[in-house]
Parts: structure tokens; sequence; C-alpha cells
């Protein structure tokens, strides 16, 4: 049964939140949730990056790979392109919105190697994703990463506030606190299934 | 099987070619800049190519901005006020920047890049400073790890200098090193003499400029530097001076002593030269001579670990321990202190505790 690309776009928020259930781009969600304002820079541009990375790499899947029987290259490929775009915005930003790339132009180094947006890309080559399909589950998996971050900054920036155990402060804590909000987006999992 | 491999091959490099080529055309179109012109202090209007850093447009300009760290942006000593363009302030440059100077609109100019006209205001004497060429002259090894560098001038350049004023040298590219550096040494001869400078060099293990001066160059080379640069120089007052020095820190102070010699200053001035052991210790007998030259002149060279075979008479300590038998009441002195930041920052909190205030004491950290 064809899966409708909104149902796949909530999904991807709540259900199936890439980093929550799959636990992919921890690296940058772990250290850059230190406060707001800078966790939501980072999710803004991954929301844009993974958004159109995932439909340029179903093209680059669907037009190159398959005719030429290459899909077991698909690692590197992926890889290849999300680097180069990601490239490509940094240049085009520098040039044309500069108060955009001073906030989020520091960022973008850290997603090309951000392992949530090449798991979209891989995803929706085993989930045989269409067009729509990819681009919602782009969108949603970068609209689904960036509530998790913002999740974990705002608790982070509460609990900077009272008093955490020595032994748990910094990371400790961020794990166990991304262990409940899990266990919390997991409770939605029986409403939509996508996986 | 052939065919598989190359069209496998074809396909994968015809895809890295594409986006290669994508991103080589969209930096040659985007981050283009043009000609970009950067007016100094109003009165003077240069133009450079845009997209490179204000540091190094000036550089290629022949003005030479202060910098120790060769524009990486660690030693924020290249700051320059800017008046217009340059866009917003960095990350990196905040935290080298005090409030009072992020709102007189003080930028790094290492990080700060031209990608417009740029309007900004250095100091006067920045013009002076300039690029010299020299030939080595003579090397000598003053102690293990320490040399003294003779350095003419070619074509009969002069370089006038404070004493105590430093100079950058450029590293060429050699070996490994692929890019060139700069590197900041204060000069250890007298400023009366413009034809030829003495710096005295420390091995850095790895360093890439000390290693080039060890390993690589030799007497009759050429080298170029650009300078004269610093605050360090010897205020005109009436006070007792204390000089403190670590390692190759001697030099300005060296320096600083020619110009006593020569212009017959007779202040009191004490010098703590603190070294590990006897090995470490070098220029002895020129202080020694100092001491007789200038009337009311001391040095007093302390080891903090000298060995049995050294048969040490001397001071024994770190520095700051013999600085605090030698000073009781510091607040009519001013210091000039050359070394390590580690002890120039204990060397500053023994003078304090000895009633001299912070704006008295003069340091050069490396």
């Amino acid at each position: 049964m064809e899966i409708s690309p909104f149902l796949i776009f909530f999904a991807s928020i709540f259900t199936s939140n890439i980093l929550l259930t799959n636990f992919l781009g921890m690296c940058s969600y772990l250290s850059i949730s230190k406060d707001l304002k800078s966790a939501l820079g980072l999710g803004e541009a991954v929301i844009f990056v993974m958004s159109v990375t995932s439909v340029l790499n179903y093209l680059v899947y669907k037009y190159i790979l398959i005719p030429f029987d290459l899909d077991y290259l698909r690692f590197i490929i992926f890889i290849i392109v999300i680097a180069a775009f990601v490239q490509l915005v940094e240049m085009i930003l520098e040039r044309f919105m500069p108060r955009l790339y001073y906030t989020l132009g520091i960022f973008l180094p850290l997603i090309t190697v951000n392992c949530a947006i090449l798991g979209v890309a891989l995803f929706l080559v085993i989930r045989e994703y269409n067009l729509l399909q990819s681009l919602a589950y782009g969108a949603g998996g970068g609209i689904g990463w960036t509530l998790a971050i913002l999740a974990l900054a705002g608790i982070r920036q509460k609990v900077d506030e009272s008093k955490v155990p020595k032994g748990l402060q910094g990371p400790g804590f961020a794990m166990i606190v991304t262990g409940i909000m899990a266990l919390a987006f997991i409770g939605f999992s029986g409403i939509i299934s996508i996986q | 099987m052939l065919s598989e491999v190359l069209r496998t091959v074809s396909i994968v490099s015809g895809i890295s070619v594409f986006l290669a080529g994508l991103l080589t055309l969209a930096e040659k179109f985007l981050l283009n800049y043009g000609t970009c012109r950067i007016n100094i202090n109003n009165a003077r209007q240069i133009e450079v190519k845009g997209g490179n850093s204000l540091l190094r447009s000036l550089m290629q300009s022949d003005i030479f901005i202060p910098s120790a760290c060769g524009g990486r942006g660690s030693c924020g000593l290249c700051k320059v006020k800017v008046l217009e363009g340059g866009g917003m302030v960095l990350p990196t440059e905040i935290p080298y920047l005090t409030e009072e100077e992020l709102k007189g609109n003080i930028r790094l100019s290492c990080q700060v890049k031209v990608r417009e006209d740029i309007a900004i205001e250095i100091p006067e004497e920045l013009f002076n400073i300039r690029e010299y060429t020299a030939t080595v002259e003579k090397i000598i090894d003053l102690t293990h790890d320490i040399k003294t560098l003779y350095l003419k001038f070619n074509d009969g350049d002069e370089l006038s200098f404070k004493a105590g004023q430093y100079v950058q040298i450029k590293v060429p590219r050699y070996g490994k090193v692929r890019d060139e550096v700069y590197r900041a040494y204060s000069i250890a001869s007298s400023p009366r003499n413009r034809k030829e400078i003495q710096l005295i060099i420390r091995r850095v293990p790895q360093g890439i400029c000390t290693t080039y001066i060890f390993d690589y160059l030799k007497e009759g080379d050429k080298i170029v530097l650009n300078g004269a640069y610093g605050e360090f120089y010897l205020r005109d007052t009436d006070r007792e001076i204390v000089c403190i020095a670590g390692g190759s820190g001697l030099a300005p102070i060296k320096s600083i002593l020619h110009q006593m010699h020569e212009e017959g200053i007779n202040r009191k001035a004490t010098f703590f030269f603190g070294c590990v052991s006897k090995r470490d210790l070098y220029y002895v007998d020129e202080m020694k001579v100092f001491e007789s030259l200038i009337p009311n002149f001391r040095f007093i060279p302390a080891l903090s670990g000298p060995k049995e075979e050294d048969n040490w008479t001397g001071e024994t300590g770190l520095i700051t321990e013999v600085v605090d038998r030698y000073i009781t009441d510091g607040s009519n002195m001013e210091a000039y202190l050359c070394g390590s930041p580690g002890m120039i920052d204990a060397c500053i909190r023994v003078l304090r505790s000895k009633g001299m205030p912070e704006d008295r004491i003069y340091y050069d950290k490396f």
C-alpha cells in the first residue's frame, strides 16, 4: 500500500523521529544543545539541507544509480552530493545573505557530517519512496530533528539553574534526558507507523 | 568485467567531476568580489582584490598591522578600527575584544574579510612599518637551544626602531611547510645601529619558524622581515627600573640596556634573568660589561634548578622568588617583563603585592 506523503511527513516528525527513534545525528545534537538560540539555528539549517538533499539524492539514485546498476555505490555518492550541496549553500549564503551566513554559516560545516542527513537518504531508498514521499520524509525528518534538539536545549537551559549530581553533569545528563524523551516519542508509535 | 569496472569508475568520476566543476564555477562567480577600496584614516586609498582578510590585503599593499600569530585569530594583536564595511563581528573575534572595543568598532583585521569598500583607522606610525630584506651575517650558538641571528639589511637599508620593539620574520615554504608564515622576534641590538640587527631565537620543538632558522637557514641567506612593532619600550620617567626575563626574553631587555648606555640614562635599574641551569645561561659577560657602563645597573641571574656540576653560587629559585627577596617597596618603580605568559602572570602578581601599580608594569608575552 502506498503511504500518503502527509502521513510520512507527520510520522517522521513525531512517531518515527529520526533522532529519538533511530538515534541518528547525535553528535551535533549533544554538542549544540546548550542554548535555544544556537539549537534553533542549527535546526533550521538541518531542515533546509535535509529537505533539499533528500530530493537530490532521490533523483541521483533513481536516474543515475539504478539505470546503471550502481546502487551499491549509494553510500559514497550520497555523501558526495550532500557535501557538495552544503558547500554550495555556504557560498550562496556568504554572498547574498550575510546576516543568515553569520548565524547559520558556522553550522553548515557541521551538517556535512550529520549522519541523520545521510540516514534520511538511505532510508528513503530502503523504503522505496517516490519523489513526493522523499520530500515529505526529508522535510519531516528535519523538523523532527529540530524539535528534538529544541526540546533538549530547553531542558538543559532549565537544568543549568538546578543542582545536578556531579557525576551526571554534561553529556551524562543529556543522554538520560534523551532516553526519557525517546520513550515519550515512542509512545506515539502506535498511532501511525511507517517503518 | 572490464567494461563494468570502467563504467562504474566513469560514472562515479563523472558525478564527482560535475559537482567539483559546479563548486569551482560557484567559487569563481559567487566569491568574486572584484576590486575593493580600502580607505585608511581618510588619507590614503588602496585598491585590493576582494575576498581576502583585511590583514592580508593590507600586507599586500605594504601596510603591516602587528600580528604575532600570522592571521590565525589566536593572538588578538591585529586590532583595527573599522568605520565602514566589514560586516558583523564574528564569533571568532569576540573572545579578544572588550566591551568598549566592541562599541568602538574595533575588529580583528585577520578575521574581517574584504568583500566591499571599507574604511579603517590605524595609528599613523604603522605607515612606517614596511618590509625589509636582510642577509644573515652570522648565526651564533648561545646555549644548546638558543641562537643569535645577526642580520644586515640589504642595499644600505635602515630600520628605525625603539629599543624593546620586535620584527616579524617571514618564513618561506620549506620542507613539508606549504604556507608562508610570520613569526615575531624582539630585536636584541642597539637602536642606534639601524643597518644591522640581532635576534635571539630559542628553539621550539616542531616550531615552523624555529625549525627553519635552526635547520635550514645558513649564513649568507636572505631573509624577509617587517617591523618594527610593539608598545614594549623604555618609558621616559625617573623611576627605578625592574627588568625581568626568562629564556630568549633577554633580547628586548638587552636592547633597552644599549639604549640606556648610549643615551646616558642613569636611573637605578635591576635585571633579573631566570634560567633552569647553567647550560641555559648566556650573555653573562655582556651583562657584566653593562654593569660597568651603566652606573646604577645590576644584573642578577637566577637558576631554578642548578645541577651539581654547575657549582652555582648565585641566586637560586624561581625568578618570582628571587624578585620577592630583592624588592621590598615597588610603589615607585616601573617594570619591564619579557617571557612566557606563565612567568609574566606570576611576576605581575609578585610586583603588585610589592605595591607596584599595574599600569607601570610593561610586558611582552610570547
